[in-house]
C-alpha cells in the first residue's frame, strides 16, 4: 500500500487486503496489484483511467463492470487487447493505456 | 449417442439455473453457457476465490437465496446432469445453433431447444458529463463492491431511480466507502402511486424503507438533475435542484447511474421472437406467453423477458423449463404454484415501476449538448438533427446519427435515444419511433474469432 502511485488511483479498497501480491507495468512502469483483482481495478488503484490519448474518446475508465458497454478495452505490449472488467490481472502482465504501435 | 434433445440455456443466473433444473429433472442434459466465471449471474454473482467473504455479506437477506442456487448448479454440473461453458459469449443465432466466442475462439453449438436467461443491465438516462471517466452504472457500483471489494471513487454520488439505487448506497455505506448524495428523481408522490402494488410484498417493501432510513439525509427524492462537473481526471460535482426547487451541489470524484433495468433482448430478436413495447418499462420487450414461449423452440426468462427481479427469475426460469419439457413431451412437474406465484412478483413489479419511473421529460429535455451515446461522443442535438431529417424512426436517426452504433451497441442510448427521437416528432411514447433492430454480434469479437473457420462443437460430445 505504499506505492505513490496509488493516490492518483480512482478505486478504494473496502476489504480483501490480505491477498497475495503481485507485479504488472502500466505504460513500462511496475505496479502492485493483489490476486483476484480484475486488470480494472489492478489498473484503476494505481491511475485514473485504463485508455486515453484518442482525442475523440478521451479518457475511460470502465462503465458497467459487466461485459456490457466494451469502455474498458487495453492494449498489452504483447498479444491481444483485453477487455479490463472482466479479466484477471496476472503477475508479468504489461499492460499499456494506448495501442502499442502509439509509443514514441 | 442417443437421439436425446439437445438444450442450450444462455446465461447462468437465477432464471438459466433454475431452467437447467428443471430441464435435468427429466433426464436431460442442457448446456449453460455464460459469461461469468462463475455461475450465479449478476445478482448472485461470486467473487473470485481470493476475494470469497461469508454469503452473509455478499448477499445480505438473500444470503440463503444465494447459497441455494450456487448450490443447485454446482450439483447438478458434478453430476454431469448439466454443462458449463462458463467465460462464453453467444454472438449470433441462426438456423438452430449458436455462434459462441470463449477462451478459445468461436465455436458453432447445434441446438434443439434454446432457452435464452441474458438478463438486464442497467437503464441509463444521459446527464451531462456522463461521459467522463468516473462515472458508473449503479450495477458497476454494486460489482466493484461485491465481486472486487472497492469502491469506485473516494467521494461518491448515487442518482437515478429504482431499487438498486437504495440497494447499492446501503451496501456502499455498510462496506466503509464515503457517499455524499444518493439522488433520486422520483417524487415521494411518484412511490406513493406504486405502493398499493408494491405493498403485494411487504416485506420487500418493509426491508427497502428500512435501507432508505439508514440513509437519512443522505437520499434526496423528488431530484431534478443538473450535470455532473468535469475535470479531466473525471466527476469534480452533481449538480441538482431538491424536491422544492433549490439549487444544491455534492461535491465528488465518482458518480453512479442508473435508472432500474433494460432487459437484455438482442439474442431473443436474433432467435426470432416478436417485440412488443411495454409502456410500463419504457422499453420494447419479447413476446412471449405465460410460461416463457418466445418463438418456436424458444423459451425465455429472467430479466432478459420481464423485468421481475431475482424471485421473478427463479419463477419463470423453471416455468421455461417446463414449458420446453412439456413441448418435448416430457413429464413435467406441476406449474400452477409457480404460476401464482410469479403473477404475484410480477404485480410487485409493477409497483416497482410506478413509484421508480422513467425520467421521461428530463431525457426529453436533454439539452442539445448533452451527449446521449458515450461510445460515440453522439450529442442530443445530433440525435435531434437526424430525427428532423430522417423523419421520427430510431433506425433512420440511427444510420444518419450514429447513435447505437458504437461498441456498446446501444445498450446504454438507445431507450433515451428513442425518447428524444419521439418528443422530437411529437409522439407522446417511444413506441412511434420504432424498435431499434438488433444485429449479430452482440458482442464484439476480434476480427480474426469471425473469419476464422468455426469448429462445429457438439455439446454432448465436445468437451472442455
Ligand atoms: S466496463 Fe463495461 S465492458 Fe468492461
Amino acid at each position: 500500500m505504499d506505492n505513490p502511485g496509488e493516490s492518483r488511483g480512482r478505486v478504494v479498497r473496502l476489504a480483501g487486503h490480505g491477498r497475495e501480491p503481485l507485479a504488472f507495468t502500466l505504460d513500462g512502469i511496475a505496479h502492485g496489484a493483489l490476486s483476484g483483482d480484475t486488470v480494472l481495478t489492478a489498473v484503476l488503484a494505481v491511475a485514473p483511467a485504463l485508455r486515453g490519448g484518442d482525442p475523440r474518446e478521451g479518457n475511460r475508465a470502465g462503465f458497467c463492470l459487466m461485459g456490457a458497454c466494451q469502455d474498458c478495452w487495453m492494449w498489452q505490449e504483447q498479444g491481444p487487447r483485453l477487455r479490463a472488467c472482466s479479466t484477471p490481472i496476472a503477475a508479468g502482465m504489461r499492460l499499456l493505456t494506448r495501442p502499442p504501435g502509439d509509443w514514441p | 449417442m442417443t437421439a436425446r434433445p439437445q438444450v442450450v440455456v444462455v446465461g447462468a443466473g437465477p432464471a438459466g439455473i433454475r431452467a437447467a433444473e428443471a430441464l435435468a429433472s427429466a433426464g436431460l442434459v442442457p448446456l449453460v453457457i455464460d459469461e461469468g466465471e462463475r455461475a450465479g449471474g449478476q445478482i448472485y454473482r461470486r467473487p473470485p476465490d481470493a476475494l470469497s467473504r461469508p454469503p452473509a455479506v455478499l448477499y445480505g437477506s438473500e444470503a440463503g437465496k444465494a447459497v441455494a442456487l450456487h448450490a443447485t448448479f454446482d450439483r447438478l454440473v458434478a453430476q454431469g446432469r448439466a454443462r458449463h461453458w462458463p467465460r462464453c459469449a453467444v454472438l449470433a443465432v441462426a438456423e438452430r445453433s449458436l455462434q459462441v466466442l470463449g477462451p478459445e475462439g468461436v465455436s458453432t453449438v447445434r441446438f434443439d431447444r434454446l432457452v435464452l436467461a441474458t438478463g438486464a443491465t442497467d437503464r441509463l438516462a444521459p446527464v451531462q458529463g456522463w461521459d467522463s471517466p468516473g462515472v458508473y452504472s449503479l450495477g458497476a457500483m454494486q460489482v466493484a463492491l461485491k465481486a472486487q471489494a472497492v469502491a469506485l471513487g473516494r467521494r461518491i454520488v448515487l442518482a437515478g431511480s429504482g431499487p438498486l439505487l437504495t440497494l447499492v448506497a446501503t451496501q456502499l455505506l455498510a462496506a466503509g466507502a464515503r457517499l455524499e448524495a444518493v439522488l433520486d428523481t422520483a417524487s415521494l408522490a411518484d412511490q406513493l402511486r406504486g405502493l398499493p402494488d408494491l405493498m403485494t410484498r411487504p416485506s420487500l417493501t418493509v426491508r427497502g424503507l428500512a435501507m432508505r432510513a439508514r440513509l437519512a439525509r443522505l437520499y434526496r427524492p423528488g431530484v431534478r438533475l443538473g450535470a455532473i462537473e468535469t475535470d479531466a481526471r473525471g466527476p469534480v460535482a452533481v449538480t441538482w435542484h431538491d424536491a422544492w426547487g433549490r439549487p444544491r451541489r455534492s461535491p465528488c470524484d465518482a458518480v453512479g447511474l442508473g435508472w432500474h433495468l433494460r432487459a437484455e433482448t438482442q439474442l431473443a430478436e436474433l432467435a426470432g421472437c416478436a417485440f412488443d413495447f411495454d409502456e410500463t418499462w419504457r422499453q420494447w420487450l419479447p413476446r412471449g406467453d405465460a410460461m416463457g414461449r418466445g418463438a418456436e423452440g424458444v423459451y425465455l426468462a429472467g430479466d432478459g423477458f420481464r423485468l421481475r427481479g431475482a424471485d421473478g427469475a427463479e419463477l419463470s426460469g423453471r416455468l421455461a423449463g417446463a414449458a420446453c419439457l412439456e413441448d418435448l413431451g416430457l413429464p413435467v412437474q406441476r406449474t400452477a404454484a409457480d404460476l401464482a406465484a410469479l403473477s404475484r412478483v410480477s404485480r410487485f413489479a409493477q409497483g416497482i415501476a410506478r413509484a421508480f419511473p422513467w425520467p421521461r421529460d428530463m431525457v426529453r429535455q436533454t439539452p442539445d449538448g448533452t451527449v446521449v451515446c458515450r461510445c460515440e461522443g453522439v450529442t442530443a442535438g445530433m440525435v435531434r438533427a437526424a430525427a428532423a431529417h430522417g423523419g421520427a424512426d430510431v433506425n433512420r436517426a440511427k444510420s444518419l446519427g450514429r447513435v447505437g452504433m458504437g461498441r456498446c451497441q446501444g445498450r446504454y442510448c438507445q431507450i433515451a435515444g428513442a425518447e428524444i427521437v419521439a418528443a422530437a416528432a411529437g409522439h407522446a411514447s417511444p413506441a412511434q419511433a420504432g424498435r431499434l433492430r438488433g444485429q449479430a454480434p452482440v458482442r464484439p469479437a476480434p476480427v480474426a474469432a469471425i473469419a476464422g473457420p468455426a469448429a462445429a462443437v457438439d455439446p454432448l460430445q465436445g468437451d472442455r
